[in-house]
Formats: structure tokens, C-alpha cells, sequence
């Protein structure tokens, strides 16, 4: 819809964007298949030689990786439980005409904006420390022991400061997405005689089933790298009981100097992020068309 | 429904998402209240809520101990460098994509998507190896690069998604007024779209102030922004929960009021249009 | 200073076509509207004309010099757009200086061209408000004063006045004529509206599926169609077509007759039918009849004829104002 001089021109803009994309895409990934070939230390990077699948070998049968390979599912799967139920319910409670809707709504949303580091130390500290804490203290006045809450419950812990960060995320867009429920629909429901958990059933939820999709597909993709949140509270302990496979592949790389072996651990996580995209692509791959 | 609702049923409902509002609010509200103890009160148990001796002087001290303004200053300058340099190649882009579209348009936005969903640890390894190799670790270009790179996609799906808005004959019209396309962009896009590329920006800039995973891995002191900052708090050494708390007050502060204002454009700049 | 010649001017996008050969002169200072139904390409021969589409094949001249390859703004026309496209950031003296600005004309003839352009519309009073602040129809003046400070060849208006109410376009349709009268620039207007063709046209393009169907001024279009396209698509309330042997023993397939040629009577006529309802309007009555073995048709009446639902009535054409067609829907003698 335009004449060929604006087709070429649209084509020259759009080209600085691609090629870097491109190149910050497929450079990396490409070195990235290649280290995960070879043998390869930092330690003695005079001595490098060709294993092929060796290292998939290693990583992939390492005990730790299957570990990993659990904590990233528990960690992904709790956090999304959490934050997308939570969210539902905080968005339909800040979905009623409630007094100062827009002020409540800035607390919710609040937490999504505090850098991971800040929000990781804050908890670990000010919060769970097991003497000083504020949540030692709460058990106390409670007549409850305190609860040594990284030594003991150390997923947990992740998984609570995780969640406490995509709780507003999720709170926001379910609530923008009952935002756009019909009122008049609303009424007639209402009118209809539907009771408050039918209603929700039959009429909220399919309304919000996209947000929730997207919200689930979204956090998926970022919950699969935590890295920030465990670094600064456990790095990945004790032992290896919070670290993902994000964690395993920086320890791999950059405290253990095994090229080979954390680009190998790298393309599994290119794999496992990519099957979580194919699904988001087609969602988001769907909006484009309407 | 609005209408047949009680008042005192619309006062629980109140009270209700008021106190959960405050709970999600709390430890930001700890953090800062915290900030303003001695180090004392800030281990004191019982806590102490409001009433203990208020002092700025963790702020103070969090300078002169760890040159907080150097932080401070590579996490702006990395943030809004990044961005502006981001959307000067974005917006190009977006308008090339929302307004001359071709037939792979869709696919080229679907695959600038993906490069967001590579996630970090794929490309860690090379990208350090290469980064020590040019010289470009603890190096602010360096790290900009990475940010640019991080966000360009976003940037350009936002842009596109408020540039389709724009009616197509406006650019025509201006087409016809005998407008190049660089005047098409700068005096008639660019100004219809301000609202739409202020959020992008915002949005962009909260993400690049956050992001936590390259600025810790290639940046150590000279072009460290905050993130990397506060998590030397980590260290067992440096566990001074007031001073923490000052410093941690200062590094979410510019960007949990920037967020505020942006709420409503950033659920659509997360969710790539797909919720607005 | 505007005459426009297309020669054989196609337009596909990928497969389809969507103009195929068009020839046509449009003469200098003529107001010349294209008119079709939607789809037939018209709203695209209008932005091949302006250049913000390539065309396929075939040439596009404006002043005899071929155009075909220069950009739209170098055509030196001026077009005034459906949607009125004013930049809505710019107040209305920004948007009527804004092409001056850009061929980076001095301020001081600039404003002056601006106030002079305010002046002929009505828009002094509004020239510091934004088009936001603005009535459909200073709207639509607004974006006409842009298209007149150009001091453009020719004016290309793409249904300019499909946004405005009914009252406000017959009022825009005079304005747009008056300001042709006293400018005399060539005018080209689309519309899929036969009525706004009729009435404001110097000369009418019909367009049928990418092709020019007919050329001619209004009136030629009414009484000599050429083909059944035409003769249906002009002409309110539509003509009423008739096959059958009504149209073979006068030697055609099809015969048209519009509803003021038909004879309306209640004793005899060629066709007898019966009314199903009847409209009246005060100085006409449109009579819908259903007539046997013709099907529905439609009778204008003088005055206020008594018809009432059910009642038979009979039909008889005006002879000399039948419209003849062959099989292939061609007209038949002159």
C-alpha cells in the first residue's frame, strides 16, 4: 500500500534493527554451540580439543543438573501458582468500587518496580533474618518458634521473594483485563440470578482466560532465569538445594571456568526457554491478527 | 451490581483491599522506614515502627563509604543512554513495520520477540569471553550494548503497537504537503505519537534499571549500576541493615515513582499488546 | 493549468488486479467525479493519480508531462482525504502552512497565503485552535484550506464528505462547488455515492471492477447508458430492469425503464401488478409494485396518487424512454 520508494525506504529502517538483533542472536548462540564441543578451561585455555557431545554427557547426568533441573520447575511452577492465583483474587477484590482504588492499586503494583537485588537482601534481612527479623518477631509475639527460613526452608524463601515481586505483575494485568468486562453483561448476569461463584466460573474467568495466558506464558519466561535472586541470598545453597539451572551455568562458566561444559548447560536452557516461546509466540502471534 | 451494593458491604470490600494493599506495600515501607534508624534500632526487638530516633545519616555514610553517586550516576546514564540510543533505531523501525508493512513484517516482529525469550545463561559464556577479549567488561559502552540489546525488541513492539493507531492518511497527507520522510517522521509521527514513545521509554528505562543479570556478570565497579551495588550488600561483612536499607531506598526510589505514572501503559509494553 | 491523461494504467497487488487499463482525459479546470461501487477501484486510481501508489504499467500525465515516476509531492497536487488526515497536533494555521513549510517558503508569504486560505473558508476565527476543537465540517474546510494554499494543479478529494451528516454534506457539497466556480482549478472527486456525482460533476467516470465503464456528463450517463452497469448504477430510484418477453418482442434482452417512465394506471397497461406499498414524499409518490411475470418494480407518481397495499394497478412504459440491452448487457442503438 505505497509506492515502491517508500517500500525501500521502509525496508533501509527496518534493517539497522534486524541486523543487530541478528547478529546479537546468532553470533553468541553460535559461539555458545561451539564451546558446548569442546573441551574447554579457563584455567588452561592453551589446552582446548574437540569433545562433541561429551560435555551434553556430563551436564546432563550430573546429579546437580537434575536437581537443577527440578528447583527451576519448582521454583517456575510455585511461583506461577502464587502469583496467578493471588492475582486473581487481589484483582477482583481491587475490581469492586472500592474507597481510593487508585491508591491501593499503587501499593499492589509497587513491588514490581524494586530491582530484584533490593528485594532479595530486603527479604533475606529486614524480614526472614531468624533473630532480628520482622517475621521472627511476628512468631514470637505468636508463641510460635522463629523459623530459620534459608537454612531450613531455603526454596521456600526463593520462591516467597519471587513470588512477592510477580504478584503485582499479575495483579495488574488480570485487573486491566476485568477492567474491560462488560458492565451491561455484568447486569444481566446479575438480573439472570447468577450467584457470586458461578458468575466467576462461567463468566469471569473465560473473560480473563487470555491475561491469564499471557501472564502465565510471560512470568515463564522470566521465571526460567532467576539469577539476581539467588545469587545475593543463597548462590544457589545450601548445597544445591536453590540452585536452577540459570545458577548451575553461571557457577559452571564463571566460578568453575568450564566453557564446555556451562555452553552445553547453556543450549539446554536455550531448549527449555524455547519450548515455553513456541507457545507464547502463537499467543501473542494470534493478537497480531485481530 | 455497582449499584445495589451496600455501603457497609463496600466498606469491607474497602478495608479488605486496603489491607492487602498494605501487606504487598509493607516491605517497601520497612525498607524505608528502616533507612532512617541507627543501626541499632534497625536489629531492635520488639521492631520499632515509627517511634524511634529518626536520623538521615545511613544516607550519608552510604556515600561515603561505597561511592553511591558513581552507582547511582552509571544506572542513569546506562538507562536513558541505552533507551535513547534504543529508540533512535526503533523508532525507524516501528515506522517502517506499522506503515509500509511487507509480507514477513509479522514474521520479523514474531523473531525480534524471540531473541527476548533467549534467555541469558545460553549466551553468558560467549558474550563474557567476548567482552574480555574487546576490553568491554566493567565498561559502560559494553554493558549499554547489552541493554540496548536487551530492550530493542520491546521498544520496537511497543512503538508498533501505538504507531498502528495512527491513521496512515495523516502521514500521506503529509506525503503530499511535500514532506520527505525524514520531515514525516520528526514533524508529524514523532509529535502524534509523544504519548506513545514517553511510556516506551519509561518502560524501557524501569526494565534496564532493573535488569540484574548482565549488569552483575559483566560489570564489577566502574560502570556497575545499582543492582550491582547493592548486592555487594550480600557480603556477610556488609550487613548494616539501616545503611542497606538507605542505600536500597535511593536505588528503587526514582524508579517506583517513575512506574507509578506509567502503570497503565506498562501492563501493554509487558504483555507485547496483547493486553491492553 | 491542470489537465491529467492515464494511459492504460494498471495496478495489481500481487495477483489481483485492481485497476486494468484505464484511458481517460481529464480536462484542464474540469471537476470530474469517479463513481462506483465499493471495490471498483476508484479511491485507488485516485492515489495512483497522486502518487502515493506505483503504478503496475502505463502512464500517468499531468500537463502533458508524464508524471508516472515522480513522487506525490513533486506532482503539485493537493489532495484533501476521507478522514480529513489533518495532523491533529498542529493547530489550524500549522496545518494549512505545513506543505509551505516544507517547500520552505518565507514566513511572511506563508501567513499571508494562510490568512488568505482562512479568509475564503470561514476559518480566520479558528486559526490558533486544534482540529479537536473543531466541527466536522470546519474540519472538512480545514483540510480544504490546506489542498488551496498549495495553489495546486489539481485538487483531488477522496469522499470527502462521507463523515458528515446528511444536512452538513449537502451544504459542503455547494461550498466545494462554489470554491470550483471561483478557483476554475481541475477538481477530481470520489465518491460511491451517484447522487454527489449527479449533482456536483462536470464530467462522471463510472468505474466497474477496476475498468472505466462509462465517461460522460451527468445528464449524457442518465439517458445514454451505455451498458446495464450504468443504467443501475445511476439514476435514484434505481431503473427497473426487465427480461422476458416484454424485452424480446422489442427486440432486446434486458430493457430498462426508470420509474418516472412508467405510465401508472388503474384500468389497463402492459404490465399488470400489485402494490405493496407506496411512498409519499409530497411532490412525488414511489409506488414498490410486484408485477406479474416482471417482478418488482418501482413507479414514481405524480402528486399524491391514492394506491393502497393489495390494490392492482397496470404499467406502461414510455416508449421512446426504454433503454435497450443485448445479451451481454451492451446498449442497443443510440
Amino acid at each position: 500500500m505505497a509506492t515502491q520508494q517508500t517500500r525501500v525506504a521502509g525496508r533501509l529502517l527496518v534493517a539497522p534493527s534486524v541486523i543487530l538483533l541478528f547478529l546479537w542472536m546468532i553470533v553468541p548462540l553460535a559461539m555458545t554451540l561451539y564451546f558446548s564441543t569442546l573441551r574447554y578451561s579457563l584455567l588452561d585455555s592453551d589446552n582446548v580439543s574437540f569433545v562433541f557431545l561429551q560435555n551434553y554427557g556430563y551436564f546432563l547426568s550430573d546429579p546437580n543438573f537434575f536437581s537443577a533441573l527440578v528447583n527451576t520447575l519448582v521454583l517456575v511452577g510455585s511461583v506461577l501458582v502464587i502469583s496467578v492465583v493471588g492475582g486473581i483474587l487481589v484483582a477482583l477484590l481491587m475490581d469492586q468500587p472500592i474507597f481510593g482504588q487508585s491508591f491501593v492499586r499503587l501499593m499492589v503494583i509497587a513491588p514490581f518496580f524494586v530491582m530484584p537485588t533490593v528485594s532479595a537482601l530486603v527479604w533475606k534481612n529486614l524480614l526472614m533474618n531468624p533473630v532480628s527479623g520482622l517475621f521472627a518477631w511476628i512468631a514470637h509475639s505468636l508463641g510460635l518458634p522463629a523459623i530459620d527460613w534459608f537454612t531450613n526452608w531455603p526454596m521456600l524463601s526463593v520462591i516467597l521473594i519471587v513470588s512477592w515481586q510477580w504478584l503485582p505483575f499479575a495483579s495488574l494485568i488480570l485487573l486491566t483485563a476485568l477492567q474491560s468486562f462488560d458492565e451491561e453483561q455484568k447486569e444481566a448476569a446479575t438480573l439472570d440470578g447468577a450467584g457470586a461463584i458461578p458468575f466467576f466460573f462461567y463468566l469471569v474467568l473465560p473473560h480473563i482466560a487470555r491475561a491469564i495466558t499471557v501472564v502465565i506464558l510471560i512470568e515463564t519466561i522470566f521465571l526460567l532465569s532467576v539469577f539476581a535472586e539467588i545469587l545475593v541470598t543463597t548462590a544457589g545453597g545450601p548445597g544445591v538445594a536453590t540452585t536452577n539451572i540459570a545458577f548451575l551455568v553461571y557457577k559452571q562458566a564463571l566460578l568453575n571456568f568450564d566453557v564446555g561444559g556451562a555452553s552445553a548447560g547453556g543450549i539446554v536452557a536455550v531448549v527449555l526457554a524455547n519450548i515455553v516461546a513456541i507457545f507464547l509466540m502463537r499467543i501473542v502471534g494470534k493478537n497480531l491478527e485481530s | 451490581m455497582a449499584l445495589k451494593q451496600s455501603m457497609g458491604k463496600r466498606v469491607g470490600m474497602s478495608a479488605a483491599a486496603w489491607l492487602i494493599g498494605f501487606l504487598i506495600f509493607f516491605p517497601i515501607l520497612w525498607t524505608f522506614l528502616t533507612s532512617f534508624k541507627s543501626e541499632l534500632d534497625a536489629f531492635a526487638i520488639p521492631p520499632k515502627f515509627l517511634f524511634f530516633h529518626w536520623t538521615a545519616e545511613n544516607y550519608a555514610e552510604v556515600q561515603s563509604r561505597s561511592n553511591y553517586l558513581l552507582f547511582a550516576y552509571n544506572s542513569i546514564v546506562l538507562s536513558v543512554g541505552a533507551n535513547i540510543v534504543g529508540l533512535i533505531i526503533a523508532v525507524p523501525a516501528a515506522w517502517s513495520m506499522a506503515f509500509v508493512p511487507t509480507k514477513r513484517t509479522k514474521d520479523v516482529l514474531m523473531w525480534m520477540l524471540s531473541t527476548k525469550m533467549m534467555p541469558g545463561v545460553g549466551v553468558l559464556v560467549p558474550i563474557y569471553l567476548l567482552f574480555r577479549d574487546f576490553h568491554l567488561l566493567d565498561n559502560r559502552l559494553g554493558i549499554g550494548f547489552v541493554l540496548l540489546m536487551m530492550n530493542l525488541p520491546i521498544l520496537i513492539w511497543m512503538l508498533y503497537t501505538y504507531f498502528k493507531e495512527i491513521p496512515v492518511d495523516i502521514l500521506e497527507a503529509a506525503r503530499m504537503d511535500g514532506a520527505s520522510l525524514m520531515n514525516e517522521i520528526v514533524y508529524v509521527l514523532t509529535p502524534m505519537a509523544i504519548p506513545g514513545i514517553a511510556s516506551t521509554m519509561l518502560l524501557a528505562v524501569i526494565l534496564s534499571w532493573n535488569e540484574a543479570f548482565w549488569t552483575l556478570n559483566l560489570t564489577t565497579s566502574n560502570a556497575a549500576p545499582l543492582t550491582a551495588f547493592i548486592a555487594s550488600y550480600s557480603a556477610p561483612e556488609g550487613l548494616f541493615w539501616a545503611k542497606l536499607s538507605a542505600a536500597s531506598t535511593l536505588a528503587i526510589a526514582p524508579i517506583l515513582i517513575l512506574g507509578w505514572f506509567s502503570q497503565k501503559q506498562l501492563v501493554r509494553g509487558l504483555t507485547f499488546g496483547a493486553v491492553k | 493549468m491542470g489537465s491529467i491523461e492515464l494511459k492504460s494504467v494498471r495496478k495489481s497487488f500481487g495477483a489481483v488486479d485492481v485497476i486494468n487499463g484505464v484511458n481517460l482525459t481529464i480536462p484542464d479546470g474540469a471537476f470530474t467525479v469517479f463513481v462506483g461501487p465499493s471495490g471498483c477501484g476508484k479511491s485507488t486510481l485516485l492515489r495512483l493519480i497522486a502518487g502515493l501508489e506505483d503504478t503496475s504499467s502505463g502512464q500517468i500525465l499531468i500537463d502533458g508531462k508524464d508524471a508516472t515516476n515522480i513522487g506525490p509531492a513533486q506532482r503539485g497536487l493537493a489532495m484533501v482525504f476521507q478522514s480529513y488526515a489533518l495532523y491533529p497536533h498542529m493547530s489550524v494555521r500549522g496545518n494549512i502552512a505545513f506543505a509551505l513549510k516544507m517547500a520552505k517558503q518565507p514566513v511572511d508569504v506563508i501567513d499571508q497565503k494562510v490568512k488568505r486560505a482562512a479568509g475564503i473558508l470561514n476559518l480566520t476565527d479558528y486559526l490558533d485552535r486544534k482540529p479537536r476543537q473543531l466541527s466536522g465540517g470546519q474540519r472538512q474546510r480545514v483540510a480544504i484550506g490546506r489542498a488551496i494554499v498549495r495553489e495546486p494543479k489539481a485538487f483531488l478529494f477522496d469522499e470527502p464528505l462521507s463523515n458528515l451528516d446528511a444536512a452538513l454534506r449537502v451544504q459542503m457539497r455547494l461550498e466545494i462547488g462554489d470554491l470550483h466556480h471561483s478557483l476554475k482549478t481541475t477538481m477530481i472527486y470520489v465518491t460511491h455515492d451517484q447522487v454527489e456525482a449527479m449533482t456536483m460533476a462536470d464530467q462522471i467516470v463510472v468505474l466497474d471492477r477496476g475498468a472505466v465503464a462509462q465517461v460522460g456528463s451527468p445528464l449524457e450517463l442518465y439517458n445514454k447508458p451505455n451498458g446495464l452497469f450504468v443504467a443501475r448504477f445511476i439514476g435514484s430510484p434505481t431503473m427497473n430492469i426487465v427480461t422476458g418477453p416484454s424485452a424480446d418482442k422489442r427486440g432486446a434482452a434486458t430493457i430498462g425503464i426508470r420509474p418516472e417512465h412508467l405510465q401508472l394506471s388503474k384500468t389497463s397497461g402492459e404490465w399488470s401488478a400489485r402494490v405493496r406499498i407506496a411512498e409519499h414524499l409530497g411532490s412525488d409518490t414511489f409506488v414498490y409494485v410486484e408485477g406479474e411475470g416482471v417482478g418488482p418494480m418501482t413507479v414514481r407518481a405524480e402528486g399524491e396518487a391514492e394506491l393502497k397495499p393489495g390494490e392492482r394497478v397496470f404499467l406502461t412504459p414510455i416508449e421512446d424512454r426504454l433503454h435497450k440491452f443485448d445479451k451481454d448487457g451492451k446498449r442497443i442503438g443510440a
